[in-house]
């Protein structure tokens, strides 16, 4: 672990997480919740877990992002909260 | 005090943690939005996997391949110089339990929101098309 690494990657996963569930457009938070999951996953294979961080990258980050979209489209954009 | 400063800087992989889990609680309990809540069960389930990642890594240690195959001899082994692979593997089934997971509650708030056209839990209008079974569609498929 290189603790600088881990320093920036660990606040912009804080940042993503609460720009996420803070932004007013769906479309916005899943694809914020979608650098969220790629940020985890770097932090993932800093940590040396490598199997991990590619399963949370093609699953995590790239699967659940294509279901919001899906849903998203699906039923409504805007949201007051 | 100084060992307690030492204590909780080194510590900060926990302490992001801890932050992400209260974000997501905090977006499963106070958004009124279903795709924010799910979005929020999605960082709450990220941040525990964060945990049991942080656990099993090692100053200092490689990845958790031998180096000393079957075929060079009888090198022992030495536990210190490789991560824990086992909360790897642990987490893995937590990725695709909570990729499935995900796949059911946004599907739930699509019908959802065509019954009550309507994403914001307190705009639900139970009282015009109330929760039976078997109840017709009275919108087209």
């Amino acid at each position: 672990m290189i603790w600088q690494f881990d320093l920036i990657i660990l606040s912009l996963v804080v940042i993503c997480a609460v720009a996420a569930i803070s932004v007013k457009d769906l479309l916005g938070a899943a694809i914020l919740f979608g650098a969220y999951s790629f940020m985890m996953c770097l932090l993932w294979a800093v940590m040396g877990a490598v199997d991990v961080a590619f399963t949370e990258a093609s699953v995590g980050a790239g699967v659940s992002t294509v279901l919001f979209v899906a849903a998203v489209f699906r039923t409504t954009r805007r949201t007051t909260d | 005090m100084t060992e307690w400063i030492a204590f909780i800087v080194t510590k900060y992989n926990y302490w992001a943690y801890i932050s992400l889990m209260m974000i997501g609680l905090f977006a499963m309990i106070a958004k009124k939005n279903l795709i924010k809540k799910i979005i929020g069960m999605g960082i709450f389930q990220t941040a525990i996997i964060l945990f049991f990642i942080s656990i099993g890594a090692k100053k200092g240690a490689t990845l958790p391949i031998l180096y000393h195959g079957h075929a060079h001899g009888d090198a022992a082994v030495r536990a210190a110089a490789y991560i824990n692979p086992l909360p790897h593997v642990l987490m893995l089934t937590a990725i695709v339990v909570s990729v499935a997971t995900l796949g059911v509650a946004l599907s739930l708030a699509v019908k959802i929101f065509q019954r009550y056209d309507t994403l914001e839990e307190d705009q639900i209008n139970l009282t015009k098309y109330p929760f039976r079974r078997n109840v017709p569609e009275n919108k087209e498929e």
